[in-house]
């Protein structure tokens, strides 16, 4: 061992090359091209060479969407889940996932503005057990369904959600579904706006409940959306499956999307169809 | 009968006892012989069924006698008639819909059918419904609801199909629509899990006013193979899934997901077919009376009011 090596290879913040670089650069899925993560941002995490999208939390939506400084009245954010099949292993992640990610499940809910039209956001994390809808989530749903009735507000949610259900929950995930579109089917008779934001992957029970009831779908584009997961139809047909299948672009030719939105022009749209909606100033009810 | 492993010394004390009849005609000694095994195969039968794992009454649930939702139709229900097709894309033979009578009520039926012998069960896709299945489910559902007749819904799948043409044409949409459907609907709505309730391919014809359950039924968000292939990266842990992911009809109820258990005979439904069609019509046309009597927007409101209530987690303060 050589001393001078070694020592040129610690850098002073204690961090190795490697460590700073993933701390610097991101580099694209798709097409492979390095970025700095500082001009990433800039680009919301929309490739500037190939237009793909990195999966970004739900903190980064909100920043990208909402008016600056702008999401108060967090609901449901003081509801935990209860783990009640004590299911192996689960109680354990779930305290990892709280100690990383500061949040106290997958969908993070609350009121905001979007170009000055307040509105209910409902967001979730992909990195929080990959966005799948448990109790929480359900509830986290309803409550912010219910908020955008009882103040009139119109009511987005923005879904990454690999599996769907979550498993580690068992029936009561799957009872979710039923709990998430009784809060669309009160929306629709209260005559409130509901667009649903569907994100990569947005896959299973989310898919197949409140995500694909929105008065307007908008999906990002490259998202792979649908109800089974791509393996699970290879090994069933035993074949493989069409280059683009199950993504937005081809929800959007079979006709269960109404557009394919870049994120860099989502804030935009959603400012449109909530103005076309709800009325300028939000919600213009005449009745 | 086909017996599943650990019904082999039920099965092959059973076979004794049959060898056995054939020479008892005027055989004291034999009689008595046949009377103690007997005995014996009912003490077995009782202690193998009544501490059946989670993952035996899976395969109870899947067992390949087991009455499927076209012997339900027939054998509890009178003058039924098929109606076919989603009037857009095809007749999906997964789901069966139709109008009969029960005890001479006029009802609307939808029922998941798995088939029967191997040509029906590939006509039937293994219960396994496309979207164009749950779009019919939902014309026969519009249908009750306009012309007031009460709906019984019989559950039965693996789950919704995964294939391609189930995604080109909108397998998650559908599934969507026909649970927002049930909870518009203001007919009186009663659902069985009769065998095999395999998650969103399940749910998408059971949100109702009762949901009741077989004895020997489960009911899941994924099956335990797709849970142990996930967790355990290996299908056979499908015993140990069985167990964590508690699918039972007795789980279900403690849980208050279901409303009712349906009492089958001693083994399951197809141990006895006549005595669980009893069973079976006896606790669909209690519960249906008990929905009848409610107003029909009370009905739906109580019906809304109990999927916005499910769930399970804990609120902390601040
Ligand atoms: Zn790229």
């Amino acid at each position: 061992m050589i001393p001078f090596f070694k020592k040129k290879k610690q850098l002073p913040s204690g961090k190795d090359r490697k460590e700073i670089k993933e701390e610097l650069f991101a580099k694209c899925e798709k097409c492979g091209a390095l970025y700095y993560k500082k001009q990433l941002e800039r680009e919301l995490w929309v490739c500037p060479e190939c237009g793909y999208h990195f999966r970004i939390p739900a903190r980064k939506y909100v920043e990208y969407i909402l008016d600056e400084g702008d999401f108060e009245e967090r609901i449901g954010q003081n509801i935990y889940a209860n783990d009640p099949l004590k299911f192996p292993g689960y109680a354990k992640k779930l305290e990892g996932y709280y100690k990383k990610l500061e949040l106290n499940d997958a969908a993070l809910c609350g009121t905001g503005h979007i170009n000055g039209i307040k509105v209910v956001f409902f967001v979730t994390d992909f990195k929080f057990l990959g966005g799948s809808m448990g109790s929480v989530y359900g509830e986290i749903f309803l409550r912010g369904t219910r908020k955008a009735i009882s103040e009139n507000l119109p009511f987005i949610s923005l879904t990454t959600s690999g599996g769907g259900a979550r498993m580690h929950e068992g029936i009561f995930s799957l009872m979710q579904m039923a709990k998430t579109v009784v809060g669309v089917v009160e929306l629709n008779e209260a005559n409130i706006p509901f667009i649903s934001v569907v994100a990569h992957p947005t896959m299973g029970g989310v898919m197949a409940s409140f995500a694909s009831l929105g008065d307007i779908i908008l999906a990002e584009p490259g998202a792979l959306l649908g109800f089974a997961g791509p393996r699970v139809i290879e090994q069933t047909i035993r074949q493989k499956l069409p280059e683009g299948f199950q993504t937005s672009e081809f929800l959007l030719e079979k006709g269960f999307v109404d557009d394919v939105v870049s994120r860099k022009e989502l804030k935009e749209k959603l400012t449109f169809y909530l103005k076309h909606l709800g009325g300028e100033n939000g919600r213009s009810k005449t009745d | 009968m086909r017996a599943l492993d650990f019904e082999r010394p039920i099965v092959e004390i059973e076979e004794q006892i049959k060898a056995l009849e054939k020479e008892a005609q005027d055989n004291k000694v034999v009689k008595q012989a046949l009377m103690r095994l007997k005995e014996r195969a009912e003490e077995l039968k009782q202690h193998i069924y009544s501490n059946l794992t989670r993952w035996q009454t899976v395969q109870i649930a899947r067992h390949p006698d087991r009455p499927h939702a076209v012997f339900y139709i027939h054998h509890v229900f009178d003058d039924f008639n098929e109606i076919h097709g989603d009037r857009n894309f095809r007749d999906d033979p997964s789901i069966i819909t139709g109008f009969a009578f029960l005890n001479g009520r006029k009802v609307a039926i939808i029922a998941e059918e798995k088939g029967q012998d191997t040509k029906d069960k590939i006509y039937r896709n293994f219960g396994m419904p496309h979207p164009e299945g749950y779009r019919k489910a939902m014309r026969l559902m519009d249908l009750a609801d306009r012309f007031n007749i009460p709906l019984i819904s019989l559950v039965d799948t693996p789950g919704a199909y995964p294939g391609i043409g189930a995604e080109e044409r909108g397998q998650s949409q559908a599934i969507a629509e026909s649970i927002r459907k049930m909870l518009k609907i203001k007919i009186p709505f009663v659902s069985v899990i009769i065998g095999e309730g395999g998650s969103g391919g399940a749910l998408a014809i059971a949100v109702a006013d009762r949901v009741l359950a077989m004895e020997y039924a489960i009911y899941s968000v994924i099956s335990p193979e797709g849970c142990a292939s996930i967790l355990w990266k290996d299908a056979k842990k499908a015993n140990e899934a069985a167990e964590a992911l508690k699918l039972t009809a007795k789980d279900l109820k403690e849980f208050g997901i279901i409303d009712d258990i349906i009492p089958e005979p001693l083994g399951g439904a197809h141990r006895d077919p006549v005595m669980a069609m009893n069973n079976f019509k006896e606790y669909v046309l209690k519960h249906l009376e008990e929905v009848e009597k409610l107003e029909p927007d009370k009905r739906l409101i109580l019906r809304r009011k109990k999927y916005a209530s499910m769930g399970s987690f804990i609120e902390k303060e601040g």
